[in-house]
């Protein structure tokens, strides 16, 4: 599937003319979802879409168009109007297209037919298997919000004028259950994942015991008096606050005074315990890919070692303008996106000990079950950290009461130095970092 | 330049032949639903972006395609394609009807006439943007970046955006219903870097309404520029939130969110029928103080969350849900409405042709009060006044919600003093409804958002006076 892709990169790219930068992005993407409740299926959609993105970079100036579809009309029309469009940017010595560098993608195999012939019923069997496992996990569970199946086979492909031409097909699916527990008028909620490349790395039991769990642990939760406290995250919301924090060691954020480690390469910026890695080479990864979205081959890069900064992700553009060459971390958000450098794998090194042997070394703490609101509580650059959390408060090294509406705050500077251990509880969640165990120590508790 | 009267017959011939949707129907019916759904939409958008000092791109695209629904009993179908042509529609429509299979009932021919009561959202629109110049979106950005430079040399970084839309859409269903709508939206957004000894703040405003490029004759992008900078550079000096327990007083059109958050995702229906809901249950109940009704309107023309129909092809409607503090109503789409027997507000919504719609909000809002706004602050011993809000989030199943505050200060003995760092302030909607103890006469619409749902973000607005809640609980780090 994916050749037949490059086939239509390569054709716009022929396209291009003389002094004329042209890459073409073109991607095709198979999606099927089914939602289960109370034992029926309450929808299922299946959808084929497709699209292309073409940059054009002429006199250093870049511009870009995109089409949702791939007739001949609509790829000529997209040439022309990212044509257009360049003539209105500002000239820039270091805008340009990536070119090969040597590196070669690593083998990975992240495409399986397994998942691209799985009959319909077959996964509307497993959301009906993970809603009813979910009920039949605890009495207390009432209710279900949402109980899925989603799959995706995914390919895509980057041909450019300058040499480039990589093409890549991944397939992935997950299950997700957010479940309600109610006891009397309280209602609580609770959720449970699991992620796999093909449909038999499921494991639908787990990720209903996991959302039963949550849920009905968090019932008569109260609200808490304000203190000072160690925390543990869970390895999801750990997981979202690795995203925050990839977010601002981009080449992007450094060179436009976005980032708060702008000037702090090799010096401490967290605790020894913190080795983060962005590696999309990790076949493990639910977002593993070969290649990057300038069609470069993707590689492990080292952020912080020991707590050390040691390195930012460069896309082409970026490194170019930082004297750096690129980590192979250009991302896009889809092929109405033009490429900007991200963080595509994100994992923290996992330490040696399980989730319940940290708490079981915590006098007064905090394990953060859920948080709320990471995208207007946390300011990636002044590195303010505040979010809504609900979790269960520790007691001498046992799990104690439920505490819902507090808030935790810190900021993403002191987080990260004030990290006290990793967990080994590394797993591999439905978004573009690794959760684990993360107990961060001096967190302000806001209550009552 | 005056854009010509629509005419509604054009628009949907323009988009997709008449008899190509009843045949798409007829396919969708055939294993016996009772309700197939065609949803056609041509979005074209284009955008640009200042960074840096540099033009860095110009965007431009189109997105056209058709999403076909198919309900039988409590099952729903659901297909899309790119590909508009006879065969393409044919195979989504059938896509679709075997996702929801029943029993076969062989084709049903339908026919569907273009709805004479819808309206056509873009009528207003004076200057469309596909008329203007790309130079002169361009200029507006580059005025921007000056304007917010040349507030201080502590403005290290500005980023400014323009962007444009123009969503064409037709929906019709086996009821024989047929409607189409033609929507423009425009927006302008400006966020600034400062820097100083205690590291870097940022500063944001942005404009954004169902209109053209007429929005500049209302919105002066260097006035937009120069606020969003002083707001970096007010941070500056800012000190660490407080924490804890305490009345929080909210300026005008900021408020929005945090109804929003509060209540309006609780009185989606879809949560409701699920019992995710704090407020399932409770219609004719008192939610709230005597002071709150709260509104939610997508006929208010220009807003953010204005529409002509919404995605399901209904009309949009103004639906009072919580009226002198007693809930009135919930919001709801056609499907959560056929079950209760009623008929649907005009909250049905999707992202695009690629999603299925669901129950979402328009422009919500609640309006003027009776108090004087600087009372409320000068009555107020001890708490925080948040100017502006950033965005927030809900737990629908507990009421639990937070919201960041972008731009707030401390209220020491009934005065606005010194400006605190960002953080988030966190409640519970139930709660927070009955601590609503002043409302002000200066009611304002808030800045465009984009609410999302299911992975699912719309276009919504909101509004309200300055207001008081009693006791909130401030995410600081400060005691």
């Amino acid at each position: 599937m994916s050749e037949a892709l490059l086939d239509v990169a390569r054709r716009v790219v022929g396209w291009a003319g003389a002094n004329e930068e042209v890459e073409a992005f073109v991607v095709r993407a198979r999606e099927t979802e089914v939602r289960a409740y109370e034992g029926e299926v309450e929808s299922l959609t299946v959808a084929e879409s497709q699209g292309i993105g073409v940059r054009v970079v002429l006199d250093r100036r870049q511009g870009f168009a995109y089409a949702g579809t791939l007739d001949t009309d609509a790829l000529e029309a997209t040439l022309r109007e990212s044509r257009d469009n360049a003539r209105f940017a500002t000239a820039d010595e270091y805008a340009g297209l990536a070119s090969p560098d040597g590196v070669e993608p690593a083998p990975l195999d992240l495409y399986r037919p397994e998942l691209d012939e799985f009959p319909t019923d077959a996964k509307v069997a497993l959301a009906l298997e993970l809603e009813r496992a979910t009920r039949a996990a605890d009495p207390r569970i009432t209710g279900i919000e949402s109980a899925e199946y989603a799959d995706v086979v995914y390919s895509s492909a980057v041909a450019s004028t300058a040499g480039v031409a990589a093409a890549t097909s991944e397939t992935g699916c997950y299950l997700s259950s957010f479940s309600l527990a109610t006891d009397g008028d309280e209602t609580q909620t609770g959720y449970g994942y699991c992620v796999g490349r093909e449909p038999s790395q499921l494991d639908p039991a787990r990720a209903a015991v996991d959302s039963a769990e949550r849920a009905t642990r968090l019932l008569g939760a109260t609200k808490a008096p304000t203190a000072r406290l160690t925390v543990v995250l869970d390895p999801v919301v750990t997981a979202q606050l690795l995203a925050i924090v990839g977010s601002t060691l981009t080449g992007e954020a450094v060179l436009k005074g976005r980032s708060l480690f702008a000037d702090r390469m090799d010096e401490p910026v967290a605790a020894p315990a913190v080795t983060l890695i962005d590696d999309a080479t990790e076949p493990a990864a639910f977002t593993a890919s070969a290649i990057d979205d300038e069609g470069l081959a993707t590689r492990a890069v080292s952020l912080i070692s020991g707590g050390v900064l040691r390195a930012f992700l460069y896309d082409t553009y970026t490194a170019r303008r930082a004297g750096a060459v690129s980590t192979g971390s250009a991302v896009r958000a889809g092929h109405a996106s033009t490429p900007t450098v991200g963080a595509q794998a994100l994992a923290l090194r996992p330490g040696l000990r399980s989730q319940a042997d940290i708490v079981a070394g915590i006098d007064d703490g905090l394990l953060v079950q859920g948080v709320t609101g990471m995208h207007s509580g946390v300011n990636p650059v002044s590195g303010d950290f505040s979010t809504g959390a609900e979790g269960l408060r520790i007691r001498a090294g046992e799990l104690a009461e439920p505490i819902r509406e507090v808030t935790i705050a810190s900021t993403l500077q002191r987080l990260l130095l004030d990290v006290i251990e990793v967990g080994a509880d590394l797993e591999w969640l439905p978004m573009s970092a690794a959760g684990v165990s993360l107990a961060i120590g001096d967190v302000t508790m806001s209550g009552i | 330049m005056q854009a010509p009267e629509p005419d509604r017959e054009l628009v949907a011939r323009e988009l997709v032949a008449r008899e190509l949707v009843e045949e798409a129907l007829a396919v969708a019916l055939r294993s016996g639903a009772e309700l197939a759904e065609i949803f056609v939409e041509d979005k074209r958008s284009s955008s640009a972006v200042l960074d840096d000092g540099r033009i860095e791109e110009l965007v431009s695209g189109r997105s056209r395609g058709a999403g076909i629904r198919v309900v039988a009993g409590d099952t729903t179908g659901f297909a899309h394609t790119a590909d508009l042509s006879r065969s393409g529609l044919a195979a989504a429509a059938a896509a679709a009807a075997a996702a929801a299979r029943r029993s076969s009932g062989g084709p049903r021919p339908v026919a569907v006439q273009p709805d004479v009561r819808t309206g056509i959202g873009s009528v207003a629109v004076r200057v469309p943007p596909e008329s203007v110049p790309k130079s002169t979106k361009v200029e507006l950005l580059t005025a921007a970046d000056a304007a917010a430079r040349s507030e201080g040399s502590a403005i290290t970084q500005v980023a400014a955006r323009y962007g444009d839309s123009r969503r064409r859409i037709l929906v019709a269903n086996s009821d024989g219903l047929l409607a189409t709508d033609d929507q423009v939206r425009t927006l302008f957004s400006v966020s600034c870097v400062a820097t100083g000894d205690t590291g870097l703040q940022t500063g944001r405003e942005s404009a954004g309404r169902t209109v053209g490029f007429e929005l500049f004759d209302t919105y002066d992008v260097t006035g937009m520029a120069r606020r969003a900078a002083h707001r970096a550079l007010t941070k500056l000096k800012a000190r660490p939130a407080p924490s804890g327990t305490m009345p929080v007083v909210v300026g005008p059109g900021g408020g929005g969110v945090l109804f929003h958050e509060a209540c309006g995702h609780g009185l989606e229906a879809d949560l409701v029928a699920k019992s995710a809901s704090v407020f399932a249950g409770r219609i004719g109940e008192k939610v709230a103080t005597g002071l709150v009704t709260l509104i939610d309107d997508g006929t208010m023309a220009g807003e953010w969350g204005h529409y002509a129909i919404d995605d399901e092809g209904r009309p949009a409607g103004r639906n009072v849900l919580i009226a002198d503090g007693v809930l009135t109503d919930y919001m709801w789409d056609r499907i959560r409405a056929g079950k209760q027997g009623r008929s649907s507000s005009g909250n049905g919504r999707r992202q695009s042709y690629q999603h299925l719609p669901m129950v979402r909000m328009t422009n919500t809002y609640i309006g003027a009060g009776a108090d004087d706004p600087d009372s409320i602050v000068a009555d107020t011993d001890r708490g925080v006044y948040v100017a502006q809000l950033g965005g927030g989030q809900v737990n629908t199943a507990t009421g639990d919600f937070v919201f960041g505050m972008t731009e707030a200060y401390l209220i020491e003995n009934g005065v606005i003093t010194e400006p605190i760092r960002e953080g988030n302030l966190i409640g519970n909607g139930p709660e927070v409804l009955t601590r609503i103890d002043a409302l002000g006469t200066d009611f304002a619409m808030g800045s465009p958002g984009t609410c999302g749902k299911d992975g699912q973000g719309v276009p919504v607005g909101d509004g309200t006076p300055t207001l008081r809640v009693t006791a909130l609980t401030v995410g600081g780090t400060a005691a």
